[in-house]
C-alpha cells in the first residue's frame, strides 16, 4: 500500500530537484511522440531546449526575445501569486490584460499625434487603472455580495474580449488602415511607443517592470507585515483573523494589485511588440500565467524562472516546428505533457511517500 | 581545450554546414495564420507551397509555421525565419503587414512577400487576388437558380475585400433577376464551423434558397445539405465532397501559379518588389467545375462570363452603377478604377441594410 | 426590418441543435463540480470528443460508434487530469489548464487526415406522426438522438442529484469531503467517477459538433464552447434544470443574432455576445447577495485539494 503524508514543511530538495524531474520525463515522453511523428526526438528535443539558446545562427536574437516572452507572464504571474498565496481566487487576468491595454491604447489614440514626454507615463497609468477597475468588479462583489472571485473575474474575461473586439473594429480603428479591423500601430507613434530600451536585449519597459514586481513581491512576502498577512490568510483564514488582518482589505488588495499588474503587462505589450489593438490582441497571456505561477510554487523567484521556461518552450518550439517540420499541435500537445508533469511532480515536495500498512490512528 | 569553446566549435561547425547547404538550395519560407488543417485560407497557402516543392524538387527548401498570432509573435517567427537563411520568405496574412516590414528593413538580402497587403519596400511586394471577379460569377449563377429570390451571404468582417466580394455578387444577380434580395449576416469570424453553420441555418429558415459564403468552412454546405433545395457554393478551397448538389460551383484561391513564378524569380535573380493583384485571367483565381444541378445554359453563360473577364474583355464593376444611397458611382461603361476597389467601404444601390460601423 | 421573416418555431427548433453541444458538456461539468471539482479543462476534452467521435465514425461508417468513441476519448483525457488534481493533489485551475492546451494539441495531431472529409450522416429520429404535430411537432420531435440524449441527460442527472443515495453521496463530497471522508467514503474514487462521467459528456458534445451540427473536422472548431459550457454551469447555480435553460440562453442569443441580421435589424452584436455572461453574473450576485438561500451556490469543497490525513 502505497500512501503520502504531508510534509510539515515541502521539501526543499524536493522543490529544487522536481522541475528538473519533471523535464527530464517531459522528454522522455515528448521524445517519444516526435518518433512516433517519424522525427528524430534527440533533435527536435535538442531544439526546443537548446537551440534558442546556444544555437550559433538563433541565439543571440532568441535569447532576448526570452525575456519579451517571459515578461507579461512574469509580470501577470506575480500579482495573482500574491491572492492565490491568500486564498484569492483571480482568473480572470486575461480580462484586465486587455483592459489594460485598451485602456492604455485608448489615451495614446485619444492624444494622438501630440508629442510630449509624459504621454507614456500617462499611458502606463491608465493601463494599470484599466486592469485594476476591472479586478475591481469581482474584489467589490466579493466583499460586498460574497460572490465567487474565481467565476465573475473568469466570466469578465469573455465580456472584455466583446469590448475588444467591438474596439478594433469601431472606436479605435485606425482611420488609415483601408477599413480593415484594427488600431493605429503604437510603435510608429514615438510618444507612446514602448520600443527596445537597450538595442538587442529585449529589454523594453514591461521587462523592467517585471524583474521590479519580483523584487518587491519578495521583499514584500518576506520582509513587510502585509506579506505576513497574506501567507497567514493563506494557511488559515480564522488564525489570520485573530491577527487582526481585514479579510475585505485583503480581497481588495491581491485583486487590485494582479489587475493592475495585468492591466500594465497589457499596455506594455500593446504599446511595444504587438503594436496594436487588434480583434485577436490577447494571445492568452492572462491564462498561461496562472499555470507559471503555479509552475513558480507562488515563489516570486519560482516565477521568473517558470516564465523563462514558459518562452523557452514558445520559441523552441517556433524553432522545431519551421527547422524540423514538427507541427504547431504537436509542440502543443508537448507544452501540455511539460505542464502536466511538473504540476504532477510537485507532490514530491509537500508529502512524503509512505510504503506499507496504514499504522492505525 | 575547455567545454565551453569545444561547444561553441561544434556549433560554428554546425553553422557553416548550414550556410554551405543553403547555398545549393533556395530556401523559401511561408508563415501561415491559421493551421494548415483549416480546410480554407491556410489550407490553400500551404497547396501552394507544396506546388513549390514538386515543381523545383530538390532545389528548393520549404519551410513553413502554422497558427502564427498577428503581432509580436509573427516578428520573431519572420525574423528566426530570416536567420535560418530563407532567401524568400511568404507572409499570408494581412496582420503580418508591420511585422513584415519590420523585418524586411532589418534583412535587406532577404525578399518578402505579403499578402493582401499595401505596404511595400524594396524587399518587399504585395501580392492578393481578384476575388470579386469570382464573385460576380457567383452572383449570375446565384441570381438564375433562386426560386425565393431570396440569397443569403454569410460575411465575415466589415473591410473591403468582403464588401467588394458583397457588391459584386449582387450586381450579377440583379442583372440577371430584377427581383432577387440579399440578406447579409456578419459572423465577426473567418473561421468557426459552428457559428457559420448557425448563419446558414438562420438565412436558410428566412427563405434563402441560395447561400454565399466569404468564411472558410464546410459547416454552411452541410447545413444546405440538410435543409435540401438550397444551393451553395464553394469558398477557398473547391469544397467539392459536397457536389453537385448543394455546392454547385466554387471559388478556389490558387495561389501556386505565383508561387511558383516567384521563387524562380529569386533563383534567377530576377525577384523586383511589386504589387501583384490577379484575377481569374493570371490563374490566381479559379472557378470550381459547375455541377450538373445547374442548367446547361446558365452554365454556358456563366463560363462565357470567366471567359470575357479572364481575357479583359469585361470588368465585373462597370458602369452605370449607382452607391446605396443613389448617388451614381460610374458612368455608363465607365470602370472602376483599383484604388477605389482597394478601399471599397459603401454597397451598391440596391442592398438593403447597413455596413456596421 | 422583416421581423416577420422569424419563425419562432423554426427558431426554437434550431436553437436547440445549437445548444446541444454546450448542454452535453455543461451537464457533464455540472456533475464534476457538485463532486467539489473545478475542471477548467472542458474545451479540451470537448475536441479531443469531437476527433475521437470523427475518426472513429469515419473509419467504421457508424456515428453511434463515433459518439462512443467521443465518450470513451473525452473520459479518458479526463482522467490525465483526475489522476493529476485527486492522487497527485495537483492544483485543479493550473491542471484544468493544461489539459485545454493538451487536448487542443493532441486532437490536431489526431485529426491530420482528417481535413476535408465528410462524416456519415446521423438521421433524424423517425418519429412517424408525432413531427407532424402542427408547432410542437417541429420543435419537439424533429431531431436526431443526441438532442434526445442530452434531454434525458438533464432529467436523469437532476433525478440521480436529487433522489438517489448515490447522489447525495456525491453532493456530500462536494460540500466537504473531510466528513465525507470521516463517515468512509471514498471521495477520491467518487470524484474520478465524477471526472470520468464529465469528461465523457464533454467528449459527447465535442462530437455533436464534429458530426451533426457543423458536420467536418478542423482544428479548433470548438471554437470556445468548453468555456461556455463553464459559465452555463455557474448561471444554472448548480442546478440540473438550469442547466438546461442556461445552455438555451446561451445558445439561444447567438442564433437570435444571426437571425435577426438576416431580417436586416443592425444589431450590436458584441454587446448581445457579451449578454449572457453579463446576465450571468447577475445571477451570481443575486444568488449570493441573498445570504438565506446560500444552500444552493457553490459546492462549499469547490477547487480545494483533498487529502485523508488520518
Amino acid at each position: 500500500m502505497i500512501r503520502l503524508e504531508k510534509r510539515p514543511q515541502p521539501s526543499r530538495a524536493w522543490t529544487v530537484a522536481t522541475p528538473i524531474l519533471a523535464v527530464a520525463l517531459t522528454m522522455v515522453a515528448g521524445g517519444l511522440m516526435f518518433a512516433a511523428l517519424g522525427k528524430d526526438p534527440v533533435e527536435a528535443i535538442r531544439t526546443i531546449f537548446w537551440d534558442p539558446l546556444f544555437n550559433e545562427q538563433f541565439a543571440s536574437y532568441s535569447r532576448p526575445q526570452l525575456l519579451v516572452k517571459a515578461g507579461p507572464l512574469v509580470l501577470i504571474a506575480i500579482g495573482l501569486s500574491l491572492g492565490f498565496r491568500a486564498g484569492i481566487w483571480n482568473i480572470g487576468a486575461e480580462g484586465q490584460y486587455i483592459m489594460g491595454a485598451l485602456a492604455g491604447a485608448g489615451v495614446a489614440l485619444a492624444l494622438y499625434p501630440l508629442e510630449a514626454w509624459f504621454l507614456f507615463p500617462l499611458m502606463v497609468i491608465a493601463g494599470a487603472l484599466g486592469g485594476w477597475a476591472w479586478a475591481m468588479i469581482p474584489a467589490l462583489l466579493k466583499t460586498r455580495f460574497r460572490t465567487n472571485e474565481i467565476l465573475v473575474s473568469l466570466l469578465l474575461v469573455y465580456v472584455a474580449e466583446q469590448i475588444l473586439a467591438s474596439m478594433s473594429l469601431g472606436l479605435m480603428r485606425n482611420p488609415e488602415g483601408g477599413g480593415f479591423p484594427g488600431s493605429r500601430n503604437l510603435q510608429q507613434y514615438p510618444a507612446a511607443a514602448n520600443p527596445e530600451l537597450i538595442a538587442g536585449t529585449g529589454m523594453h519597459w514591461g521587462v523592467v517592470a517585471g524583474f521590479i514586481a519580483v523584487i518587491t513581491a519578495y521583499i514584500l512576502l518576506n520582509r513587510h507585515m502585509l506579506g505576513f498577512q497574506i501567507r497567514l490568510t493563506g494557511q488559515s483564514p480564522r488564525a489570520a483573523r485573530f491577527a487582526g488582518v481585514n479579510p475585505n482589505a485583503l480581497v481588495l488588495f491581491c485583486l487590485g494589485t494582479s489587475g493592475a499588474l495585468a492591466g500594465l503587462a497589457g499596455l506594455f505589450e500593446v504599446a511595444g511588440p504587438a503594436g496594436q489593438i487588434s480583434i485577436d490582441f490577447n494571445q492568452g497571456y492572462g491564462f498561461t500565467a496562472i499555470i507559471v505561477a503555479f509552475l513558480g510554487r507562488l515563489h516570486p523567484v519560482g516565477i521568473l524562472l517558470a516564465g523563462l521556461l514558459m518562452a523557452l518552450t514558445y520559441i523552441g518550439g517556433e524553432l522545431a516546428q519551421f527547422m524540423l517540420g514538427i507541427p504547431a499541435a504537436a509542440i502543443q500537445a508537448f507544452q501540455g505533457m511539460l505542464l502536466f508533469f511538473l504540476l504532477g511532480v510537485d507532490v514530491l515536495s509537500n508529502y512524503n511517500i509512505r510504503l506499507g500498512r496504514r499504522e492505525v490512528a | 581545450m575547455n567545454r565551453r569553446t569545444l561547444l561553441a566549435s561544434a556549433a560554428l561547425a554546425l553553422g557553416l554546414a548550414g550556410t554551405a547547404l543553403a547555398q545549393d538550395k533556395t530556401k523559401v519560407g511561408f508563415v501561415f495564420v491559421g493551421p494548415i488543417g483549416d480546410g480554407g485560407w491556410t489550407y490553400e497557402h500551404n497547396e501552394g507551397r507544396l506546388a513549390v516543392e514538386e515543381h523545383f524538387g530538390d532545389a528548393v527548401e520549404t519551410v513553413y509555421q502554422e497558427s502564427v498570432p498577428e503581432g509580436a509573435d509573427a516578428e520573431r517567427v519572420l525574423t528566426q525565419m530570416a536567420l535560418s537563411g530563407a532567401d524568400l520568405i511568404f507572409t499570408t496574412s494581412f496582420g503580418y503587414m508591420d511585422p513584415t516590414i519590420n523585418v524586411a528593413a532589418k534583412f535587406p538580402d532577404v525578399k518578402f512577400e505579403h499578402a493582401t497587403g499595401y505596404k511595400r519596400a524594396d524587399n518587399v511586394g504585395t501580392y492578393s487576388a481578384r476575388f470579386y471577379e469570382g464573385r460576380a460569377v457567383q452572383g449570375h449563377i446565384a441570381g438564375k437558380m433562386t426560386e425565393s429570390n431570396i440569397i443569403g451571404y454569410i460575411a465575415s468582417f466589415p473591410i473591403p475585400e468582403v464588401i467588394r466580394g458583397i457588391n459584386s455578387a449582387y450586381i450579377h444577380a440583379k442583372k440577371v433577376n430584377p427581383d432577387v434580395q440579399f440578406k447579409v449576416i456578419w459572423a465577426y469570424t473567418w473561421f468557426d464551423p459552428a457559428k457559420e453553420a448557425d448563419a446558414a441555418t438562420a438565412l436558410i429558415e428566412q427563405g434563402a434558397d441560395v447561400i454565399l459564403q466569404h468564411t472558410d468552412s464546410t459547416a454552411p454546405q452541410a447545413a444546405a445539405e440538410k435543409a435540401g433545395n438550397v444551393y451553395t457554393f464553394g469558398q477557398a478551397s473547391d469544397m467539392a465532397e459536397y457536389a453537385p448538389k448543394p455546392r454547385i460551383s466554387s471559388i478556389i484561391d490558387n495561389w501556386s501559379p505565383y508561387y511558383i513564378d516567384r521563387v524562380q524569380a529569386v533563383i534567377d535573380g530576377t525577384w523586383e518588389s511589386d504589387d501583384t493583384w490577379d484575377g481569374i485571367g493570371a490563374g490566381m483565381v479559379k472557378i470550381g467545375e459547375i455541377s450538373d444541378a445547374v442548367p446547361a445554359d446558365v452554365k454556358a453563360e456563366a463560363e462565357a462570363m470567366i471567359e470575357a473577364i479572364a481575357s479583359g474583355a469585361y470588368h465585373p464593376f462597370t458602369g452605370p452603377l449607382n452607391k446605396q444611397d443613389g448617388t451614381p458611382w460610374l458612368a455608363e461603361g465607365e470602370v472602376a478604377d483599383d484604388g477605389t476597389l482597394l478601399g471599397m467601404n459603401f454597397y451598391v444601390e440596391g442592398l438593403t441594410g447597413e455596413i456596421p460601423q | 426590418m422583416d421581423f416577420g421573416a422569424i419563425n419562432p418555431v423554426v427558431l426554437i427548433a434550431s436553437l436547440m441543435v445549437a445548444s446541444t453541444p454546450i448542454l452535453l458538456a455543461a451537464i457533464g461539468e455540472l456533475v464534476v463540480e457538485k463532486s467539489g471539482v473545478l475542471n477548467l479543462g472542458v474545451e479540451g476534452m470537448m475536441i479531443t470528443g469531437a476527433i475521437c467521435g470523427f475518426a472513429i465514425a469515419v473509419e467504421t461508417g457508424s456515428p453511434a460508434l463515433g459518439f462512443l468513441a467521443a465518450m470513451l476519448g473525452g473520459a479518458v483525457l479526463s482522467l490525465v487530469f483526475g489522476v493529476l488534481t485527486q492522487v497527485l493533489m495537483s492544483n485543479q485551475v493550473a491542471t484544468g489548464l493544461a489539459l485545454t492546451l493538451f487536448g487542443l494539441g493532441l486532437s490536431a495531431l489526431i485529426g491530420q487526415g482528417y481535413v476535408g472529409i465528410k462524416p456519415p450522416a446521423t438521421d433524424r429520429l423517425d418519429l412517424g406522426p408525432l413531427s407532424e404535430i402542427p408547432v410542437l411537432g417541429r420543435i419537439l420531435f424533429s431531431h436526431d438522438l443526441i438532442v434526445y440524449l442530452s434531454l434525458a441527460l438533464v432529467a436523469g442527472v437532476w433525478a440521480f442529484l436529487r433522489y438517489t443515495r448515490a447522489g447525495l453521496i456525491l453532493r456530500a463530497v462536494g460540500e466537504n469531503h473531510d466528513a465525507a471522508h470521516a463517515l468512509g467514503y471514498h471521495v477520491v474514487r467518487i470524484r474520478l467517477a465524477a471526472i470520468a462521467f464529465g469528461g465523457a459528456c464533454a467528449g459527447l458534445g465535442g462530437a455533436y459538433l464534429s458530426l451533426v451540427r457543423v458536420p467536418q473536422w478542423t482544428e479548433g472548431m470548438t471554437a470556445g464552447a468548453g468555456w461556455i459550457a463553464l459559465a452555463i454551469v455557474v448561471f444554472a447555480s448548480w442546478r440540473a434544470g438550469r442547466v438546461l435553460l442556461g445552455a438555451y440562453l446561451f445558445g439561444g442569443v447567438a442564433v437570435l443574432q444571426l437571425n435577426l441580421q438576416a431580417a436586416g435589424l443592425a444589431v450590436p452584436v458584441e454587446l448581445l455576445s457579451a449578454s449572457p455572461y453579463l446576465v450571468t453574473i447577475l445571477v451570481l450576485v443575486i444568488m449570493s447577495a441573498d445570504r438565506g438561500r446560500a444552500a444552493v451556490a457553490a459546492p462549499a469543497s469547490l477547487g480545494r485539494v483533498f487529502h485523508a490525513s488520518t
